[in-house]
């Protein structure tokens, strides 16, 4: 298949990535060659193959309800680019 | 011969016999690194004072007869994408540059328990994805076998580090080869453990499924060792797996002997084409483990060339989620003065990611999105299964399998970045090894005609690192 | 008939309820509500890197208990996925849910009404993370992020759309309220958020096979409101297709102010959430010895423990209902049988009519001075004729002052009813002696001042005179002479 320049700058939008111009059509034709070379695996008929999202069975190991308070505060909130009392602060999210 | 240049069994003994501290490990280490600066290794490098007064203690510890642990003042560099209370930690992106950790990674409280001390952090292609090294926001490591040459990705800047002595050992992380193709561009060893043998708490992820520690020496012997440090149960990391960690060193010297190994005949008539020289080196090495004792076994992988694809499937879709919490709300990278939320996002995003981690958002964001999901990722996901079965087939009739780790030796810089998918071929024989879960490693197997290492990469079945030991431990006498 | 009358209205509930744990879902931080900002998470909830998220068991079992509640198959393995989108509260920039694989499916909740019973088929309940808040700050283009509540274990319960008004929407998100209350895994709490609904509403023409366009109403959080919501929703959906126009398939908020519901469209393009299995966390798998354990510890139901309070207690409904509506009210009641089985209804008449009057603020069932077996005795103190009524009220209302035993405070302020006839004879000859007017008009016809007698005796007793004797003793002297 075939991606279009629509299709970059939606994927672009799903990913909240600004692309500038160059960058759309470089991508563009990157995203291409490499479909492209991934459609090999239609090749491959996996009618019936089940998925595996882990290749390595895993027992999972479930965690007891035991609280406790790890990180300080400055630990918290010491990478923050901005903060304001003891919030993260981040331009307004609800566009109106 | 100093101290740095010590594989760390070597260091150990000599700290054990009284003929070196641990003190003196880190002065030879500290200026070396200093005199290898060139490399651009080390994005950041540990306080001396902190490396020192670390050392002293052990030293002390040591004259006083109180037990200590396995790695006891050995000095170790781990990539920079382990995360260390209080010390800077990038994962090679301007959108961490200058994010500062405030908790340890499993690995790291592991070695420190054993009494290792963590010299630096280790450069990197961003976020670990990258073949060369040359995607790093710190610049690229240069290869000390050859500095023209990349040192291998993405755990360049630890496989140099090795080669070229500024640490006695260190941890990489591997995705798709990211500790063994490094390993074989600079002759050193580097191990791939099973997935889940190694916790990959406080690894920053790249793709979740596939991402292991591994250590990163200059003997096999220093590769069993150092992940019997880091190995075991974590119960933080619910992928990592309960089971008993063997005596690994203690396999090394085993042999071959009566060991079946399969050569998988799609390895050596691959798309990509192996460089005869490596070719030709592997095969010697083959020749070498059969006189040992092992029998050479002809094994089919017949999904092997579809590997590539399902990789770059499932890593980008995984990468693409893990690497959406770098937003500029927490931590991290913020571009300035946006107006809006959404711009603040896309310009946070455009200006802290380079090209290459763009690239792979973009595609996993494609292939995970409505009307591309089965056709792509899911269908990915069942092919990870027909390889993974391959491997069980295999592994039916043999007990590890030898192929070579990379297609060539180190490439030139600039050589393979223009197009992505040349570049992600450099991962051809590594990347089936991280789909099916299985540890894998790479010791150095002769050099091309140019002079540069290049690598042999053996497979065992999942959580047989044991049945590597013995592998690798005999090509290392038999090559030597 | 009116134009409303020609559409059948379909509903469908999407129940969130937060889980009553103590640590969060994925990680040991602690789910404490009303905390200062940012102080109750760690690695995992901030979303930092190289933090790996492990299932809390606690959250499994509660979630499996909802699932028995509502007659669930549990999954014996059921798969987390990711559910990726982005937005300030939500630190990963994906929420942890179930997506393919939920832990429970196919259940059912039956909803009495006045004049039917409606089975309302329960699709699924997924186990999933809840997200941190943001606030707005007025005027300024700003927000603040708190993410304390980031990672709070949450299930969500998703009703198929079987639902046909807005009072059985709100009769089947009580039961469930009373149900996740009752088995401990939520405390329901709607002004915090512990218990939000969204709801899926459509109308179609009666008789209609297909289901019209869905608005999804969010977060709703309570009972009226829900409601009130739905009402204004299903006369706007049906105002607009008599109109000509189309629903238009959105998300919708309330504003309980105005009463309307508005239309939530974001600007940006609709969302593409890229589900997919989360690859940090294996399958979870529930054995049977594992499910057998978590159904043998489960408490009854409301529902059935209303109909063995009316069967056992014989109980009228209603007051079976009231008692029930809470399990430490009915637990509280079922204490107060064992200290005194006679009398149950009138033990139940009391719970109802006095006690749980004194509950209301800080005060709980549990906490309410007078313990079951005090009222047990109480009651018994009337049964046996010891107080009359209005006296035990008297009794009841120092028990709740002091907490001391209703004998006790019988002694004290000697409050035994006066059944001796000769005194309460004594009593009524004095009132006849001063009242000569008034017992003439009794004797003349006005039968109504008996009451008025009868006051007058027991102000004069200070209420201690058995109002049984008194009433005989009067009418036997009025009327027999």
């Amino acid at each position: 298949m075939e991606i279009s320049r629509e299709q970059v700058l939606h994927i672009a939008r799903l990913a909240r990535l600004r692309l500038g111009e160059d960058e759309v059509a470089g991508f563009q034709k990157d995203l291409n060659s490499i479909l492209g070379y991934v459609d090999k695996l239609r090749e491959l008929d996996t009618t019936g193959v089940e998925p595996t999202t882990h290749a390595v069975p895993i027992d999972g190991v479930l965690r007891e309800d035991v609280a406790d308070q790890r990180l300080s505060p400055d630990a918290i909130l010491g990478n923050a680019p901005q903060k304001q009392e003891g919030y993260f602060r981040v331009p307004k999210v609800v566009e109106d | 011969m100093k101290l740095n240049e010590l594989t760390m069994t070597q260091l150990k003994a000599k700290f054990d016999d009284g003929q070196a501290t641990a003190s003196a490990a880190v002065a030879d280490v500290l200026s070396a690194i200093e005199a290898g600066q060139k490399y651009n290794a080390y994005i950041t490098v540990c306080e001396a004072d902190t490396l020192f007064a670390r050392a002293e203690r052990i030293d002390k510890a040591r004259i006083s007869g109180a037990p200590l642990g396995a790695l006891a003042g050995v000095p170790i560099a781990i990539k920079d994408n382990m995360c260390m209370k209080g010390v800077r930690t990038t994962a090679g992106s301007r959108m961490l540059e200058n994010f500062i950790a405030p908790y340890d990674a499993t690995v790291v409280e592991r070695l420190e328990a054993a009494g290792a001390i963590i010299v630096g952090k280790t450069n990197l292609d961003e976020f670990a994805m990258g073949s060369s090294n040359e995607t790093s926001f710190f610049g690229p490591v240069k290869n000390p076998r050859d500095s023209e040459t990349i040192p291998g990705g993405s755990s360049g800047g630890s496989a140099a580090a090795v080669a070229a002595n500024l640490c006695s050992a260190a941890l990489g992380s591997d995705t798709g080869g990211s500790v063994r193709q490094p390993a074989s561009h600079t002759g050193t060893v580097g191990l791939k453990p099973t997935y889940g043998r190694v916790s990959r708490f406080g690894l920053i992820a790249f793709a979740s499924s596939l991402d292991q520690i591994g250590p990163m020496t200059k003997s096999v012997e220093d590769a069993a060792l150092l992940l019997e440090a880091i190995a075991g149960h974590d119960p933080r990391d619910a992928t990592s797996v309960d089971r008993a960690v063997p005596a690994f060193q203690s396999f090394v010297a085993m042999g071959v002997e009566g060991m079946r190994l399969g050569i998988p005949r799609e390895y050596f008539e691959a798309e990509a084409g192996v460089d005869p020289d490596v070719l030709a080196n592997v095969r010697g090495a083959i020749q070498k483990l059969e006189e040992a004792g092992a029998t050479i076994v002809d094994i089919s992988l017949p999904h092997t060339e579809y590997a590539v694809a399902t990789y770059y499937l499932i890593a980008t879709a995984e990468a693409s989620s893990n690497l959406a919490r770098y937003d500029g709300v927490r931590y991290g990278y913020r571009a300035d003065e946006a107006k809006t939320l959404l711009e603040m996002y896309e310009r946070t995003r455009a200006e802290g990611f380079g090209d290459e981690i763009k690239r792979r958002i973009m595609l996993g964001t494609f292939v995970l999105s409505t009307g591309y999901y089965d056709a792509y990722y899911r269908k990915a996901q069942q092919v990870r299964t027909l390889i993974s079965q391959d491997f069980d087939r295999a592994f039916s009739k043999v007990d590890a399998i030898v192929t070579p780790t990379a297609p060539s030796a180190a490439f030139r810089f600039g050589q393979k970045s223009a197009d992505p998918l040349q570049m992600y071929l450099e991962d051809i024989y590594t990347i089936s090894c991280n789909l099916a879960g299985l540890p894998g490693i790479s010791v150095p197997c002769g050099t091309n005609k140019a002079g540069l290492p290049t690598g042999l990469q053996m497979l065992a079945p999942r959580f047989e690192e044991a049945t590597l030991f013995r592998v690798a431990g005999q090509c290392e006498r038999s090559l030597a | 008939m009116s134009v409303y009358d020609k559409y059948e209205v379909v509903i469908g509930l999407e129940v969130h309820c937060q889980l009553l744990t103590d640590s969060k879902i994925f990680s040991s931080a602690p789910t404490t509500f009303g905390a200062a900002p940012n102080t109750q998470v760690c690695e995992v909830d901030l979303g930092l890197p190289g933090a790996l998220p492990v299932l809390n068991k606690q959250a499994v079992e509660f979630a499996i208990r909802a699932g028995l509640a509502l007659g669930c198959e549990i999954r014996p393995t059921s798969q987390f996925a990711r559910k990726n989108y982005f937005y300030p509260d939500l630190p990963k920039g994906y929420q942890i849910s179930q997506h393919v694989h939920p832990i429970c499916e196919h259940g059912s909740l039956t909803v009495e009404l006045e004049s039917l019973s409606r089975r309302v088929r329960v699709m699924r309940i997924h186990m999933e993370e809840d997200a941190g808040k943001s606030s707005h700050l007025e005027g300024k283009p700003v927000s603040l992020v708190d993410l304390n509540r980031a990672g709070v274990p949450l299930i969500e319960i998703v009703s198929e759309p079987d639902l046909r008004s807005s009072d059985e929407a709100v009769a089947y998100l009580k039961e469930l309220h009373s149900i996740v209350v009752y088995l401990g895994v939520c405390d329901g709490n709607m002004e915090e958020g512990s218990f939000r609904c969204d709801a899926n509403v459509s109308v179609r023409l009666h008789g209609q096979a297909e289901l019209g366009t869905r608005a999804e109403l969010k977060n709703i959080n309570s009972f009226k409101f829900i409601k009130d919501a739905i009402n204004y929703e299903v006369r706007r959906q049906i105002d607009l297709i008599e109109a000509g126009q189309k629903i238009v398939q959105e998300t919708r908020l309330y504003n309980p102010n105005k009463g309307v519901t508005f239309s939530m469209r974001s600007k940006e393009e609709s969302h593409d959430y890229r589900y997919f299995p989360e690859p940090d966390l294996p399958l979870l798998v529930i054995d049977s010895a594992w499910l057998e354990r978590v159904r043998a510890a489960m408490p009854e139901l409301p529902a059935k423990k209303r109909a063995r309070f009316v069967e056992a207690y014989d109980l009228g409904a209603h007051d079976a209902e009231v008692l029930c509506a809470s399990a430490p009210v009915a637990d509280y009641f079922e204490a107060a049988i064992e200290g005194y089985a006679k009398n149950p209804k009138v033990l139940a008449n009391w719970v109802i009519n006095e006690l749980l009057r004194e509950v209301s603020g800080d005060q709980t069932i549990d906490t309410v001075p007078v313990r079951p077996p005090q009222l047990a005795r109480l009651v018994e103190l009337i049964d046996t004729g010891v107080l009359s009524g209005k006296l035990a009220k008297q009794v009841f209302e120092a028990m709740v002052e002091s907490g001391q035993e209703a004998d006790a405070i019988v002694e004290e302020k000697g409050l035994v009813q006066v059944s001796d006839e000769g005194a309460i004879t004594q009593i009524i000859d004095e009132i006849f002696e001063q009242n000569p007017g008034q017992v003439s008009a009794f004797r003349e016809g006005k039968t109504t001042l008996i009451g008025w007698f009868v006051g007058q005796v027991m102000k004069q007793s200070r209420g201690k005179a058995n109002p049984q004797i008194v009433n005989d003793l009067l009418r036997a002297k009025l009327e027999g002479q």
